[in-house]
């Protein structure tokens, strides 16, 4: 009994995430529940069109050894989410490049965007890296990113 | 009679659904107790909460000990070393949802032991840590 509980909660908020996403301004694509369930066990999951397709799979291909740590899945759930990366990831002009490392934060798109913060404010302990986007932008996890919403923690 | 059966027909197949979606999702379900009995089992030993927070804490070779990220009191939350991504508590005291699906906590210890021993955990260490996790009440 309690166990379907647990899944009536976990279904509404399901439902309710995947109306939130669809009015998000940056993705449009509604998120895969298990890219964001597996991927934000550990960082953000990072909005799908900031990559691009060979970067995903540069990614996905490689998750045993993953920036350091071991973020392994099973085959299944790396086919699933690999191919969703893949059919949503991004393809207009600025992400067509595959980035160093396939990281999204050593896109040359987002260093022009970043460039007037100095990288001492990204090694700040209350920032947390390039990777942790929320830090500086508190409604990241939505997608969303505007600039005009921007709090940098000191 | 056309809407009775109608509607008996639709009863069925929205029970039907309703009734994969929950049966299929936790089929890992399990306890933490469950899951210390297995370990126990496979490891043919009787569990040792002080090897478990022992294990927990030191390090092994590499550059992250379990506490890195957990902390030494995994009764409250601790912290990614990497992406500094909050988590929620270890100990199931204190976090119902820890250790009530055996597919997710063997993921994590497969993937945790290769980055904190460079290998898998053996089903005594795994039995041990787990015993000292459980051990922990407020």
């Amino acid at each position: 009994m309690q166990y379907k509980n647990k899944w009536i909660v976990a279904c509404g908020f399901a439902l309710f995430s995947f109306a939130a996403w669809a009015d998000s301004p940056v993705n449009k694509v509604p998120v895969l529940p298990a890219y964001k369930a597996e991927c934000s066990a550990c960082h953000l999951a990072y909005p799908v069109g900031m990559l691009p397709a060979p970067a995903w799979k540069n990614t996905m291909g490689g998750l045993q050894k993953h920036y350091g740590t071991d973020a392994s899945l099973d085959a299944a759930t790396v086919m699933q989410i690999g191919k969703w990366l893949e059919a949503n990831a991004g393809t207009y002009k600025r992400v067509s490049e595959v980035p160093p490392e396939n990281r999204i934060s050593k896109s040359a798109w987002f260093i022009r965007k970043h460039d007037e913060v100095s990288p001492s404010v990204f090694k700040r302990a209350s920032v947390g890296g390039a990777g942790n986007c929320v830090a500086c932008h508190g409604g990241a996890a939505e997608g969303n990113f505007n600039e005009h919403q921007i709090r940098i923690p000191k | 009679m056309q809407s009775i059966r109608k509607r008996i027909f639709l009863t069925r197949f929205v029970g039907s659904v309703l009734a994969a979606v929950c049966i299929a999702a936790p089929a890992y379900a399990t306890t933490p107790a469950e899951q210390l009995a297995v370990f126990a089992a496979q490891s043919g030993q009787p569990p040792q909460i002080s090897k478990g927070q022992a294990f927990f804490n030191n390090k092994h070779g590499a550059e992250w000990s379990c506490a890195s990220c957990h902390t030494s009191n995994p009764k409250g939350e601790g912290k990614h070393a990497k992406t500094e991504k909050r988590i929620s508590p270890l100990a199931p005291a204190f976090n119902p949802d820890r250790f009530t699906d055996s597919a997710k906590t063997e993921k994590w210890f497969r993937r945790n032991c290769n980055d904190v021993v460079a290998r898998e955990c053996s089903a005594s260490e795994k039995a041990d840590v787990l015993a000292w996790l459980i051990s922990l009440k407020s």
